[in-house]
């Protein structure tokens, strides 16, 4: 049986991957795929402990996860879109209205 | 464990998958090209998917397939398509020290989160497979349905309200027939 440290390291170092990723890229599709990578690490994470302790709840949370990653991506690329829309790019840098 | 392989033999097969997992998670942040991006991340899942097997953790391999992998890696790509996401962010007029600094707190942040996974820790229990019942839909199921139910509930709401809200902000403006403009190319 891999040890539950194993799966806990794998799951920091994705997650640190995916938070350079939201630091350098200047993408906003990157970033958010990133998001989502940081989002699924931290599921394997609960997953790793719920095997730990034997206990059924940590998969629960990862449900819940999972449907609130859904919606989150549902808006957030109707964000994304809605942007394009009105200024025809999605660099980060050039995404700093709130209001127009 | 509900798989009866040697011990070195299971070990091995974690360190591939988990290889696999990081090179993917490494090409989503390193890609030039969404779309090779969307497919890492495409990778990545899969490999996610199965170490939830080996974690008896059934039911959420196979949500993750289907979540992940078949609804917002295909999500993502059609937005991609959609809108050609080429921002050419390597080479755009970005400062320079950006990319260090975003890599450095990057390895602080690394070095923060797994000086706790790094302490000694008890071995799972022996029978955390029956335990967990190796998360089968079943086990999960009836979980979901006792104990969570309002959680549950609430979900469905705001799933129900990031449906509508999705539906609102990518509705087209009347009056606008020209459609989605694609993405400037290296601006």
């Amino acid at each position: 049986m891999v040890a539950t440290s194993s799966y806990l390291i794998l799951g920091a170092l994705i997650f640190a991957i995916g938070a350079t990723g939201v630091l350098v890229r200047r993408n906003a599709l990157i970033i958010f795929m990133c998001i989502e990578m940081m989002l699924n690490s931290v599921n394997l994470t609960l997953i790793a402990l719920a095997r730990q302790w034997g206990n059924l709840e940590g998969q629960i949370f990862v449900f819940m996860i999972m449907a609130v990653a859904a919606a989150e991506v549902a808006v957030g690329l109707a964000i994304l879109i809605a942007n394009v829309r009105h200024q025809q790019s999605i660099n980060i840098d050039e995404i700093n209205l709130l209001k127009w | 464990m509900s798989v009866s392989l040697n011990p070195v033999h299971f070990d091995l097969f974690f360190l591939l998958v988990a290889a696999v997992c990081l090179a993917a998670a490494l090409g989503v942040v390193m890609s030039r090209q969404p779309v090779h991006s969307a497919l890492f991340l495409l990778t990545n899942f899969a490999t996610l998917a199965v170490l939830y097997i080996t974690l008896e953790a059934q039911f959420l391999a196979a949500a993750q397939v289907i979540v992940y992998a078949g609804g917002i890696v295909i999500l993502i790509l059609f937005v991609i398509m959609l809108i050609g996401g080429d921002t050419n962010d390597f080479t755009a007029a970005q400062r320079i020290w950006s990319r260090i600094v975003g890599v450095a707190l990057g390895v602080i942040l690394l070095l923060a989160i797994s000086y706790s996974a790094l302490l000694r820790m008890t071995p799972p229990p022996d029978d955390a497979a029956a335990l967990l019942q190796g998360g089968t839909p079943k086990a999960v199921g009836i979980a979901l349905f006792t104990d969570y139910v309002l959680p549950f509930e609430l979900i469905a709401i705001l799933l129900l309200v990031a449906l509508i809200g999705a539906l609102v902000l990518g509705r087209q403006p009347e009056g606008a027939g020209e459609g989605i403009p694609s993405v400037k190319v290296g601006d």
